[in-house]
């Protein structure tokens, strides 16, 4: 995370200004690692909800087990939202 | 940093602008997955059922209807009333 940060902004300061492609690169590399991010934080909280009941002393198998399958199916559900949102739009645009 | 540069350049200016819709597009996405997510998923398992993704997909329309609804209402209210800062500070 600093490492992004700080690489921009000594790109900016440091003498020769950065060229738009470079810049572009850099701000595509960045949304990638935030949008990864949000999706590991979410997954994880709604996985931990799921999975352990009361924690124990170790991850247990059953909840390794539990853990992997909620992973599986977070992902399914956020690419049936991304799909059906995105043919949403796609109706509301023909309808304009 | 380097704000000025950044703005005057149309080629920059017209990636922000795209990179920014596609990115409030994944917000929404996250955020409805965790919602649906709430409504719609029993225990995981080894598939997303049919009855489960139905859930999914209905889950977001409504919840896109729901937004557009208050929307309208917010504004059919303002319309009607005056203005929101007028009735939301009586």
């Amino acid at each position: 995370m600093d490492g992004f940060g700080s690489d921009f902004s000594a790109g900016g300061a440091g003498g020769g200004k950065m060229d738009t492609g470079t810049i572009m690169e850099q701000v595509k590399v960045q949304i990638a690692v935030a949008n990864a991010q949000e999706l590991l934080q979410r997954m994880t909280d709604k996985c931990f909800k799921k999975c352990i009941g009361k924690p124990g002393s170790t991850l247990d198998n059953s909840e390794q087990k539990c853990i992997a399958m909620c992973m599986d199916r977070y992902m399914d559900a956020w690419n049936t939202v991304s799909r059906t949102y995105n043919s949403r739009l796609q109706r509301e645009r023909a309808r304009m | 940093m380097d704000g000025q540069g950044a703005t005057s350049d149309p080629q920059l200016q017209h990636f922000i602008e795209i990179e920014s819709q596609k990115q409030r597009f994944q917000q929404l996405v996250h955020q409805m997955t965790e919602v649906c997510w709430e409504k719609c998923m029993d225990k995981p398992g080894p598939k997303l059922d049919s009855k489960t993704e139905m859930c999914f997909v209905n889950c977001v329309e409504r919840f896109i209807d729901t937004s557009q609804f208050i929307l309208n209402r917010l504004e059919q209210t303002q319309r009607s009333r005056g203005g929101f800062s007028e009735s939301m500070s009586d």
